[in-house]
């Protein structure tokens, strides 16, 4: 008893990064889900996602859900970029990141080696991880928008290529998005007491 | 003085309710699907009302959105006339060898609702008009697109010279293949929206539209009706095929 009452608590996320980031997590999973079967409908290569794997049903309750989730992810994103600078939490968090320490993070991980045991402080392998997700979703968003507005956003869709490059670039940051949430989902199965941090933002103080 | 009319009668089966209640049995049995079951696992038959009557208003709110995004002077991109693509895809919900056969003699253009002069125009009256052409990119909802070359008559000048009601909310059309659509007032007097009477500088095929189909550079395609036989202007919400269904309404691009 002596002992638990001992025990510090923490807080490692303050509330905004734990909101911002479940309901980013709601968007995702809407966006990419029905964002597959729109992809489905006129595929760019040669291949398509299972239909198991995706939502809406058919392509305009696909374009339903990924219209009316594009509001959730934008505003989200907005309030969790906004926050992250005016907070200082970006640059305290994910910088400096050097292509050296980057890649030495990385063959630690593969070797299994990579350290997180203090849950405050991003390694470099982190730190590059989760800055290239959020260029990644800023790039979802701005070709999402190329996409969906060829004509009145012209000039952002020229910057891609146009319609059909927005195309490309569109599924492509998708790509890179979903490998990094995979590799992201994968480390916190590996490192489980990061799940519940990220609801309670608490961690055990010296754990 | 404006006189209100009520749009056209032939052209009033769709009723504003019969609409709704249609639109509304279609986002029920076709907006939900096994994901998003799976991903709202054991919700039962009033929650899925709730997630289609919120999908719903999304779309209605995603229209509001478009609406005030939609610039009146900003023109879709032209490319040169290398850029077209060939052969340029047959695309409807239904097969090509399905595509309806319109008489040119028979063929009458009847003009309905808010219009001062409804007389049927003939092919010839129609042929007659000022005609402009384009080379503009057509961007299905599926994702895919092609250029093409279309040629024929900007719609504002059209529903100015019928005396047509321009301050009304919507313009709809209705098609020999029972094909229906509407669009914004906005969008039928933006300068590239044609009433498009030639594909590739030759009369418009069949499969293509015959004799005319609707060319709007900015919107989807499928606001793009093909074998258009009424034209009628309206303040009531008139819907469409696909918009109907699930698609939505506005699809601007």
């Amino acid at each position: 008893m002596e002992v638990a009452q001992q025990v510090r608590w923490v807080r490692i996320h303050p509330l905004w990064v734990r909101i911002t980031h479940w309901l980013n997590v709601l968007a995702v999973v809407i966006m990419v889900t029905s964002g597959w079967r729109i992809y489905n409908a006129s595929p760019l290569f040669s291949f398509e996602f299972p239909s198991s794997l995706t939502l809406g049903g058919w392509l305009g309750g696909a374009l339903q859900w990924h219209f009316a989730a594009m509001w959730l992810l934008a505003a989200n994103g907005l309030v969790y970029l906004a926050s992250g600078v005016a907070s200082g939490r970006f640059r305290q968090k994910l910088w400096p990141i050097t292509p050296g320490a980057v890649l030495a993070d990385m063959r630690a991980a593969l070797k299994g080696r990579l350290a997180h045991d203090d849950l405050a402080v991003y390694n470099a392998a982190q730190r590059a991880a989760y800055a290239t997700l959020i260029l990644a979703l800023i790039v979802l968003v701005l070709s999402g928008l190329a996409v969906w507005k060829p004509v009145q956003l012209q000039e952002l869709a020229g910057l891609m290529g146009g319609y059909e490059g927005a195309r490309v670039v569109h599924f492509a940051a998708m790509t890179l998005m979903v490998v990094i949430v995979i590799v992201h989902v994968v480390m916190v199965a590996l490192v489980p007491r990061t799940l519940p941090t990220m609801i309670t933002g608490r961690i055990r103080s010296g754990s | 003085m404006k006189k209100i009319i009520t749009p056209g009668e032939g052209l009033s089966q769709y009723g504003k309710r019969e609409i709704e209640s249609t639109e509304r049995r279609l986002f029920l049995r076709q907006g939900l699907s096994l994901g998003a079951l799976a991903l709202l696992s054991g919700c039962n038959v009033t929650e899925q009302e709730d997630v289609g009557k919120m999908l719903h208003v999304m779309s209605g709110w995603n229209d509001r959105a478009q609406a005030l995004l939609f610039d009146p002077a900003k023109l879709a991109a032209e490319y040169p006339e290398s850029a077209i693509t060939k052969p340029f895809p047959f695309n409807a919900f239904y097969d090509e060898d399905e595509v309806p056969e319109i008489d040119t003699a028979d063929y009458r253009l009847e003009l309905a609702g808010l219009i001062r002069d409804r007389k049927p125009w003939t092919l010839p009256e129609l042929y007659a008009l000022p005609q402009v052409s384009q080379v503009t990119r057509l961007i299905c909802v599926e994702g895919w697109s092609a250029i093409g070359k279309w040629s024929g008559t900007p719609l504002r000048t059209f529903l100015e010279r019928v005396g047509a009601d321009t301050t009304a909310r919507y313009v709809g059309f209705k098609c020999e293949d029972d094909y229906y659509t509407s669009i914004d007032m906005a969008t039928a007097l933006h300068p590239q929206t044609l009433m498009a009477f030639r594909f590739a500088d030759q009369i418009l095929p069949a499969k293509y539209g015959f004799p005319m189909r609707l060319r709007i550079p900015t919107k989807l395609g499928f606001k793009n009706p093909k074998h258009i036989r009424a034209i009628f202007v309206t303040n009531e919400y008139p819907g469409g095929y696909w918009e109907d269904q699930g698609y939505n309404w506005f699809s601007g691009s």
